[in-house]
Formats: C-alpha cells, sequence, structure tokens
C-alpha cells in the first residue's frame, strides 16, 4: 500500500550536540534528495546503498546552505517503520532542527503526527503485537499532549486573528454556497472583484503570520512564569518592576480571555512568559472567586512559580492554601516589603511548608552576595527565597540572577514541545496559503464561482488545525444563519 | 378467529416516491413484493412543491436514473416546464429542475407500478413489524431478523425483508394556526400504530416537522402583475435513456413576485398565534425551508422576500406559493398573501399548514439502510430524517436494491462520498448527528466536481447493471461512450497546432492570446474564452460526435487540474474507506480511546475507519488508536 511520507525530530529538542530529523515513506529518499548535497554539491542520494551514511550539507530550494550534515539511508523493509526511511543527523539547537525539518517538508514530506512513527512501525509489523496497547497509550498520550500545548501556546492575539480570518473565509464560502444552492434568490453579480479583495486581504494577513511564525512570536515561547500571592502583597508591583528593569520588552499582551495580565521578558538568553494573577483567599465574593479558580488553574500549567508574600504581615491560612496549590511547582518565594518591619522570617515560612506537605525540601535564603548557594542545586526540591522591596528597586539582581542559576541547572525546563507546535503552526499556514493562492488562480481564469469555494473551504480547515477546531457542519450553520434561503 | 396470512419475499411500508422505487427495484430483480399505502390514490403523491429536481436534487435524480430507477423517467413523461440551473456557473452544479403536472406524476408512476411483474399494490395500514430471534452461525450471540408484518385488518404478511417507507404519516399532526388535525398530508389519513410496535423493537424514534404554502385559485391572480418565468428554450431530458426530442414540449410559465413590509407587518402582529412561537409544535423543523414567519424574524433587515407562483398541472387552477409557508392561521394567511403584488384577491383552494411527523434517528442504521438491531428490515425517506422527494426516492432505490442483494445472499451496496451524492446523503445520514429534516446540498459534497450530473451515467451505470436493474444495451452505451471520450481527449492532447498566420489570425478574431510555440488543442481550450466548438474552425481531423461525448470532453479538458487534485483527495479518503470494521468489534477493550469516541463510536457502530473519522467527536488520535487496534486483532487471528 502506498504511503504519505512523514518527518518529524527524533531527538529531544534540547541544545544538544546533535540532532536527528527523521523522514520515512514512500518518497523519503526522493525528498532528501532534494534538499542533500554531498561535499562536491551534487544531488546524489537516490544513488546511496542502503544502510549508508554520508557527510553532506542541507541546502535551502535556491541552494543557500542550511546546515552541515551526516545522512543515513535505510531501504524498506530494513527501517524502524519497515519504510524508505533517512535520518538527517544535524548539529544540535532548536533553531537548526527545525529549519531543516520546515525543509523537508516544504520538499514534499508531511509532518508527523505526534505518535506516528510509532503507529507505522506497529502497522508494518517491526513492533511485536505484544506492545499494542502500549503503542496505543504512546499514541494516545502524545496526541493529548500536543492538542493542550498545541492551544496553550498561542498567543491570544494569534488567536485570535486566525478565528477572525476563519469567520472571514467561511462567509465568503457560505455566501457562495447559498447562491449556487438557491441560484434564483441569490445572485453572484460582480461578486468575483469582492471576492478578489478579500482574498488579497486573508494572503497579506497569512504572509504576516508565517513571518510571525518564523520570528517565533506567533507563540508564547519561554518559561511560564506565575505571579501568585495574597493580596495586596504586592504582585503587580513586582511585575511592573520586572517589565520596568528590562528594556528589551517586544511585547505586551493582555490576556484577553482571561482577567490576567501578560508580559514576555527577556532576561539575556532567557524568555519569561510573565502571567501576574488575582490575588488568592478565601472569599464569598463572586467576581473574585472567579479570579482565584483562574489563578489556581494558571499555576497548574507553570513551569516556574514566583510566590509573593509580604514579610510585613503574619502569614495565615490563605498562605498555607498557596503552599499546597504550589507544593509541586519549581517555586521562587519572594519575601516583599523588606523595607517594612519585618514579621514573617525563614523559620515562619519553614514552618508553614513542612506543615503542608513533607515531600518538599526546605526553603532557602538567597541573599545578594550569593554565599548561600548549596540549597540551588543540592538536588532537593528546595524553595529559594528572596528578600525584596518592589518599593525601593531592592534584591530585583538577585531574582535575576537566581532564574538565570535554576536555567542553566535544568531546574526549569523550556518547553520542548514548542519547536514541533511552531512547525505544525507553519505546516499549516503554508497550507491555507497555497489554497488562497489558488483562489487567486480561479479568479484570474475567470473560473465560475464554485470552483473558489473549494479552495476557499481547504483554507478554512487549515487554519482550524492550529487553533484546535474543525470543520464539522460551520458551512451548513453559516449557510443558514446569515442568508435566507427560498421556498 | 381465523387468521389471513400471505406469503411475499418483500414488504414495502408506504408508496411515496421511496417507496415506489424501493418496489420497483425489488419486483425488478424477481421478488415477490407487496407495497402498502394508506391510500391507493396517493401513490407517488407531492403534497408539497411540485417540482422534480433543483440544485443538488438535480443530480440525486440523475444518478436514480443511472442505477436504474424511476424517477427520471417519471418526470421526463410528466413535466411541464424545465429549467437548467446555475448554467453560468461550473458545470459541477448544473442542476435540473422540473416543474411536474403533479396529478400526471403520480398517475402515471402508478401505472408503472401496476405494470410491473411480481408487484402487488395494498391499500392498508400496517400496524405491526413480526420479528424473531435467531442464533449467529458465526457466533453465540442472538440477533433479531423480520419474519413479517400485520395490517390493521388483523392480515399477517410473512416475509424476508420489510422496507419502511412510511414518510410524513407516522402520528402525524397538521397545524394550521389554532386549527390542529391528526392526519397525514393532504387531510390523508395518519398512521398511528406503528409507532409503537417500532418502539417495542427498541427503535429510537423522534419527531420533526415540515410544512407546506397555501395552492391559490389562478382565477384570482392577477399573474400580470408578476414577472413571467419561462422554461429553457432546448429542454434536456432527466433521464440517460429518455430521447431528447421527445421532451421538446409547450412549456407552462411561473411567476415571481414578492412580499413587502405590509406583509411583513400582519405577520409579526400575529405571531403569537403561530403554532411555532406559540410554542405548541414539538417537531424540528428544516432551516433550509423555512415558513415566512421565520424569514420575517430572523432576517428582519430584508424588507421583501421572492414569492415564486408555480402552477400545479395542466388541469388544475390550483398555483403553489413558493416562498411562503406557514402555519399561522388561516384569517392571518389570508390577509397576508393579499399584500402580495398580483394576489390582492387571491382565494386559498388550500391553506398553509404544518405538519410534524415521527421518524428515526438514522444512526440506528447501516449505511445500506438495513437496520443494525434487526436484519433484513430496512427503511428509506423522510422515515429516515430527511426530506424531499429525489432524497426520498434515492434512500427508497438503494433500501430496495440492497434488500434484494441480501436475499440473493450477495454483498450489498454502499455508494461512497466520492461515487455519488447517493453516498454523500446516506453517509451523512448515518454518520453525522442531524437535528433537522435533511436535505442535499452541492455543499455537502467534497468531491463535487467528480460527481456531476451529467456524468452520473459514467459514474453508476456499471453499478445499475451488476445489480441488474440496468439492461446489457444501456451498459454497453455507456461503455461505447467512455470510450469515444478518452478518444477524443487523447486526440486533443496530442494534436499540436503551429504559430502560423492562419491560427494567430483565428485566435485573434477571439480574442485570445497569439502563438510563440506550438500548443495542443487541449491547450487552447483551456483557455478561458474558447472552447471545443469555437476551435472547430481549427481543427481539422474532427470526426462529428455526439452532444454528451462533446460535453464531457470539453469539461475532462477544460478542469483537468481541479478534476485532478479532488481525484487525489479520493484516493485518500478511499484508504480509509477500505479499512473494514467488524461488526462485533467491543470498543471497550480498546484501551486509550476517549471516553467521548468510545461512546460515540458504540453508538454509530461504523461499517470502516472512514465512517469513524466522521463521527464528530472522534479525534485523528482516536482513529490511530483504532487502527493499532484493528490491526492488533488481524494479527491475533492470523496465528
Amino acid at each position: 500500500m502506498r504511503t504519505d511520507t512523514i518527518a518529524a525530530i527524533a531527538t529531544a529538542l534540547s541544545d544538544s550536540g546533535i540532532g536527528i530529523i527523521r523522514v520515512s515513506g514512500d518518497e523519503a529518499i526522493p525528498i532528501v534528495n532534494k534538499i542533500y548535497r554531498n561535499k562536491k554539491n551534487r544531488e546524489v542520494l537516490l544513488t546511496y546503498e542502503s544502510h549508508t551514511i554520508h557527510y553532506g550539507f542541507v541546502v535551502e530550494k535556491d541552494g543557500s546552505l542550511i546546515d552541515e550534515v551526516m545522512v543515513s539511508v535505510m531501504r524498506a523493509p530494513h527501517s524502524y517503520t519497515m519504510e524508505d526511511t533517512v535520518e538527517i543527523n544535524c548539529h544540535g539547537g532548536a533553531l537548526m532542527m527545525k529549519k531543516i525539518l520546515m525543509t523537508a517538508i516544504e520538499a514534499g514530506a508531511r509532518l508527523a503526527e505526534p505518535g506516528e512513527f510509532t503507529k507505522r512501525a506497529f502497522l508494518n509489523g517491526r513492533i511485536d503485537l505484544s506492545r499494542a496497547e502500549a503503542v496505543m497509550d504512546v499514541i494516545h498520550a502524545k496526541n493529548q499532549f500536543a492538542l493542550k500545548s498545541s492551544i496553550k501556546q498561542l498567543r491570544g492575539s494569534v488567536f485570535e486573528k486566525i478565528k477572525a480570518l476563519r469567520e472571514k473565509i467561511l462567509y465568503e464560502i457560505a455566501f457562495i454556497e447559498s447562491a449556487l444552492d438557491d441560484p434564483e434568490h441569490i445572485s453572484l453579480e460582480g461578486y468575483a472583484e469582492k471576492l478578489s479583495d478579500q482574498v488579497s486581504f486573508v494572503i497579506k494577513e497569512l504572509k504576516k503570520l508565517l513571518n510571525s511564525a518564523d520570528d517565533g512570536k506567533m507563540l508564547k515561547e519561554g518559561i511560564c512564569t506565575v505571579i501568585v500571592g495574597k493580596p495586596n502583597v504586592g504582585k503587580s508591583s513586582l511585575l511592573n518592576l520586572m517589565v520596568g528593569q528590562d528594556r528589551a520588552i517586544v511585547t505586551d499582551i493582555a490576556g484577553t480571555t482571561r482577567d490576567t495580565l501578560e508580559e514576555t521578558i527577556y532576561l539575556g538568553d532567557i524568555t519569561l512568559n510573565i502571567i501576574d494573577t488575582a490575588g488568592i483567599r478565601n472569599t464569598e465574593d463572586t467576581v473574585e472567586k472567579i479570579g482565584v479558580e483562574k489563578a489556581k488553574t494558571i499555576s497548574e500549567d507553570a513551569d516556574l512559580i514566583l510566590y509573593v508574600m509580604d514579610s510585613s504581615v503574619p502569614l495565615d491560612e490563605n498562605d498555607a492554601d498557596i503552599m499546597r496549590m504550589i507544593k509541586d511547582k519549581k517555586t521562587i518565594l519572594l519575601l516583599n516589603k523588606s523595607d517594612l518591619d519585618e514579621v514573617v522570617d525563614l523559620t515562619a515560612v519553614n514552618e508553614l511548608l513542612s506543615s503542608v506537605s513533607e515531600k518538599r525540601g526546605s526553603v532557602y535564603m538567597v541573599s545578594e552576595n550569593m554565599e548561600e548557594e548549596e540549597g540551588l542545586h543540592d538536588g532537593n526540591d528546595n524553595i529559594v527565597m528572596v528578600k525584596i522591596s518592589a518599593k525601593e528597586n531592592d534584591g530585583m539582581d538577585t531574582l535575576v540572577h537566581v532564574i538565570k542559576k535554576m536555567f542553566f541547572h535544568g531546574q526549569i525546563s523550556y518547553n520542548d514541545e514548542i519547536c514541533i507546535t511552531s512547525s505544525r503552526h507553519k505546516e499549516a499556514l503554508l497550507e491555507a496559503l497555497e489554497s488562497m493562492n489558488q483562489v487567486c488562480g480561479s479568479l484570474e481564469n475567470q473560473m465560475p464561482e464554485d470552483f473558489y469555494s473549494i479552495d476557499l473551504m481547504s483554507a478554512y480547515a487549515s487554519l482550524g488545525k492550529i487553533i484546535g477546531e474543525e470543520v464539522g457542519d460551520d458551512l451548513v450553520n453559516e449557510i443558514f444563519s446569515k442568508f435566507c434561503m427560498g421556498k | 378467529m381465523s387468521e389471513l396470512r400471505e406469503t411475499y419475499d418483500v414488504c414495502v411500508v408506504g408508496a411515496g416516491h421511496a417507496g415506489c422505487e424501493a418496489a420497483l427495484a425489488c419486483a425488478r430483480l424477481g421478488f415477490e413484493t407487496v407495497i402498502f399505502t394508506v391510500s391507493v390514490d396517493s401513490i407517488a403523491l407531492m403534497p408539497c412543491n411540485p417540482n422534480i429536481g433543483g440544485t443538488s436534487k438535480g443530480h440525486l435524480v440523475r444518478e436514480i436514473d443511472a442505477l436504474g430507477g424511476e424517477m427520471g423517467k417519471n418526470i421526463d413523461k410528466t413535466f411541464i416546464q424545465s429549467k437548467m440551473l446555475n448554467k453560468s456557473k461550473g458545470p459541477a452544479v448544473h442542476s435540473l429542475r422540473a416543474q411536474a403536472d403533479k396529478a400526471e406524476y403520480s398517475r402515471a408512476m402508478r401505472k408503472v407500478l401496476e405494470s410491473q411483474d411480481h408487484l402487488t399494490i395494498k391499500q392498508a395500514e400496517v400496524c405491526e413489524l413480526l420479528v424473531e430471534e435467531m442464533q449467529e452461525t458465526s457466533s453465540d450471540s442472538v440477533s433479531r431478523r423480520i419474519v413479517g408484518l400485520k395490517t390493521f385488518t388483523g392480515t399477517v404478511y410473512e416475509c424476508k425483508t420489510v422496507i419502511l417507507c412510511t414518510g410524513t404519516y407516522l402520528k402525524a399532526r397538521c397545524l394550521c394556526g389554532e386549527a390542529i388535525t391528526y392526519t397525514g398530508p393532504n387531510g390523508l389519513q395518519a398512521a398511528n400504530h406503528l409507532t409503537d410496535s417500532l418502539l417495542e423493537l427498541g427503535i429510537e424514534m423522534r419527531r420533526f416537522k415540515t410544512g407546506t404554502p397555501a395552492r391559490m385559485d389562478r382565477r384570482s391572480l392577477d399573474l400580470d402583475r408578476m414577472e413571467e418565468q419561462f422554461g429553457d428554450e432546448k429542454v434536456i431530458p432527466f433521464s440517460f435513456s429518455t430521447d431528447p426530442d421527445e421532451v421538446q414540449i409547450d412549456q407552462v410559465s411561473c411567476y415571481l413576485t414578492y412580499t413587502n413590509e405590509q406583509t411583513h407587518d400582519i405577520i409579526r402582529a400575529n405571531l403569537d398565534r403561530s403554532p411555532i412561537y406559540a410554542g405548541v409544535i414539538e417537531g424540528t423543523g428544516p432551516r433550509y425551508c423555512p415558513s415566512i414567519e421565520d424569514k420575517v424574524v430572523k432576517f428582519s433587515d430584508k424588507d421583501r422576500h421572492q414569492v415564486f407562483i408555480e402552477p400545479e398541472g395542466l388541469h388544475t387552477n390550483e398555483m403553489y406559493v413558493s416562498g411562503m409557508s406557514s402555519s399561522l392561521p388561516e384569517d392571518v394567511q389570508l390577509a397576508m398573501y393579499r399584500t402580495v403584488p398580483g394576489m390582492e384577491h387571491c382565494k386559498m383552494v388550500r391553506n398553509a399548514y404544518a405538519i410534524e411527523y415521527d421518524c428515526i434517528d438514522p444512526k440506528q442504521l447501516y449505511p445500506t439502510l438495513e437496520f443494525k438491531s434487526i436484519r433484513g428490515l430496512f427503511s428509506g425517506g423522510q422515515f429516515n430524517g430527511s426530506s424531499g422527494y429525489e432524497e426520498a426516492a434515492a434512500q427508497g432505490l438503494i433500501a430496495g436494491i440492497n434488500a434484494s442483494l441480501s436475499m440473493q445472499g450477495k454483498e450489498q451496496i454502499v455508494l461512497d462520498r466520492s461515487q455519488a451524492y447517493i453516498g454523500v446523503l446516506i453517509d451523512d445520514l448515518v454518520t453525522k448527528d442531524n437535528f433537522e429534516p435533511y436535505r442535499m446540498m452541492t455543499s455537502r459534497a467534497e468531491y463535487r466536481l467528480l460527481l456531476r450530473q451529467d456524468n452520473a451515467d459514467l459514474r453508476l451505470r456499471q453499478i445499475g447493471y451488476e445489480v441488474g436493474l440496468v439492461s446489457e444495451q444501456l451498459y454497453k452505451a455507456v461503455l461505447c461512450k467512455r470510450e469515444q471520450i478518452d478518444a477524443e481527449v487523447f486526440r486533443l492532447k496530442n494534436t499540436v497546432v503551429g504559430a502560423s498566420k492562419w491560427i494567430q489570425e483565428f485566435l485573434s478574431a477571439h480574442e485570445s492570446a497569439p502563438l510563440k510555440t506550438g500548443v495542443t488543442l487541449a491547450e487552447l481550450i483551456c483557455r478561458p474564452e474558447l472552447t471545443y466548438e469555437t476551435i472547430a474552425d481549427i481543427d481539422l481531423e474532427r470526426m462529428p460526435l455526439p452532444d454528451d461525448v462533446v460535453e464531457q470532453v470539453e469539461i475532462e479538458i477544460k478542469y483537468e487540474g481541479y478534476i485532478e487534485r479532488q481525484l487525489k483527495q479520493v484516493e485518500h479518503y478511499k484508504k480509509m474507506e477500505k479499512k473494514k470494521i467488524p461488526a462485533d468489534l467491543d470498543y471497550n477493550e480498546v484501551g486509550s480511546l476517549r471516553l467521548e469516541a468510545r461512546q460515540k463510536l458504540i453508538a454509530y457502530k461504523p461499517v470502516s475507519v472512514g465512517q469513524a473519522s466522521r463521527i464528530s467527536g472522534v479525534s485523528p488520535a482516536d482513529i490511530s488508536v483504532l487502527l493499532v487496534y484493528l490491526e492488533s486483532s488481524r494479527k491475533k487471528t492470523d496465528r
């Protein structure tokens, strides 16, 4: 049976030394052949024997060099998937791997679904029957995760933009289709010109999105950092301070769908995606309750928690609640208002911590001169505490230092999946653009209107993949809700 | 009390458009068939609009014809006006629509039924289905099969298969404002007993609603004040076997007028008396066929709506008021109709009304239209939750064919979404959540460039022939047509014309760009401004070909790129359709399925992985999991 050809990054997406892009399927060898050149800059992959490895380069369409690589060719059925397979060993680094992956996709491969290599290996008989259950679990888990992270990582503004584009496209399809369905009631007279404007607009927007996909601006890249604490402990001042201190702010997006504030901050090599949440306390107020619930949900997805305490107010039951909420999370505890009289100290915090969680290590104070750093990386699940004064702009350097240390010691992880997500989004955007270009071509060739809607529908479906929406009955619903049919 | 017992192969319940096709198919394939109707005078009745065909419905009629059904032939005999809709658009959306002489249509179909060997017509209300339990040969499970039915008068009809085509008659209720009658359409007797029997058998029922506008006395209308609408000058028949010369008749006209603000004011002022807005109606109505009340409420920004006045036949004064169906009380109806220009003095022969009826949730059916829970029980038409004469006839035909195939012990047929609109129709019905009477639309067919009304014979004649409903002669004619098309396309693709002066002059005369190098004739036909016909002057080797061959040649060349892209998509689609799921698959055994998907799959019991993937709530990941499971159980059996 013929199968299409899939590609994916096979190694972890960390900044390790070597990365592998795997391509599998009937066209794997011809596809990689298009993007691979040997030392003498020749297209020679087709001639390589099975199970050989070769030195060469991956090049772009225009022949410009992307990376020096080793490629290994494995012909069917002697590969993991039992299909023709090519593995491209490149220099590590998420960016480089992503670039090579996209080049393979542009050359005709399709981005593999999560777990698809395993699925193919199984379906082609490579994996033993006894492992069927495990294979199904892998596919299930990987898809669940991919779906969740794909939408979660999308920036609110991008989400809204894609939604708006889809609505625009759907409206046009529905108009065409209702006119085709009920030609005596709805006329398409002069419609091509109007559609032409809409199509150019959509194409322009898609190109912008593609650019931002390349820049990584479509996604909330970076460490998902959530600021939590009781009301009035200085969470917002902390956020403002961090934003103010970091002169290299590129974007600031007010959460469009949630009443929390989001900022992206670049601390040298590290990107933080910081979310400020509502103050947490036990409350009867309905509106405030919603805010508290949201803060809790967001904290669950956090890579890093910044827990702000007011050192001038004694700890209470609300602090215990927060401790429980974040007990499995990488946390930095910020003792704010160090400019006021201190009633909360390290001992009090440690007592509270051990009362809510036995598993957790202890709290270590890190001071400005960084002498007590062992708590940072002794392997225990410790909490680092930093004294700050948001008001006096005191202790911020220490905080930044601690975050960097934790990152470089691998204690907080960058989201690996982001690279895959963005490749998936880019593939979908490219598909949508291709479809819209087809519409353009049909318009230029003065094709009848029914030809437009076929490609518009494909674009609609492609964009839906980015925001996790299927086509379903959207069109029929749109037709009936927007246009008055006859009879 | 002694009981009357009769024996047949097939019992068809209902003699509407679905029932007629079902019964004819079975009888033509040699099975002793009895068709039941509550009134023999209402065989193939058209209780709503006086048309056959229309956008996408015209496609269905053509497909029915290609498979050996009757609807196309019958309308060719009885139409009084015909139009090809969407002629200015692409070939995929050209659709034939004819005005029927309703009484003649019904009479002609009755004559066909009455002349058919092996077919008996019986006026009786069917009240009960008879079912027996049977041991499965392949496993230890027990299933049920149909063994007969019972009529209201107590007669038992033993049979091997039953096809339910009860239309809008089950527990029917008609509403006209406050006035409610418990009748079927046109005041015909409703069928009030069968629903209970179906419920007892565990069949899930639902209630749908539809409506029809008033009929006016032609003499009371001022047609001169409306725009006259003519039929096409050259009529194209529906049936591939009708001689085109026979359908060039004198046609009657329809008339166009519009509602206005005054009409809308009357409707708005009386909404509280509409059974729908007053909440009296329980059934779900179709959105594509809204009552005038609905149009006024939902599209309040429109200051007028079109109204088509269509004759119901040559021998009647009744005129159908298309676009103004309603369930408002009679007095409001008359007042509202009289605000429309040309209708100021109108007299209603029949009121508009809404009708509610029992039908099934079609997910209880296999794509063969056989019930999953009862072997030998098939159903078609509005009973399955569709609407429209053509949709009904299409299902009736497929149900009839499959009932016959099952009795012959042969594999039943399922047309897929890439083969026919009929395939799309049935797949949508049995796979998707339908919350309203289902109507065919061209936008529902994802491969519509391939599913054209002009090539229905090329697509489906062979299947009709294999089933036994299409004669060898007709089948061979299609094979010959295919050969002629292929030969001509090949010739045009391989005939090169050079940039000679003569050719350049020809091109400039047709406002077409001059040639730089030689091109093939096919490439010239691809130019928007040129056609097969226009390039005849420079095509010196051309031999005369029949019109229908030329039409195909032109379409296949002009739209080749688009058609090829759809063919590619079809290839991908077919792969998943071919992966069958065993009927007894226990989804609880499939680990890693999400709960929603598991529940949906259990409810729908899809026959193929392709069908499973179209069920809402089943994700691509669930499909992957399912594929792995199927493969592993296949390997286990292989061992």
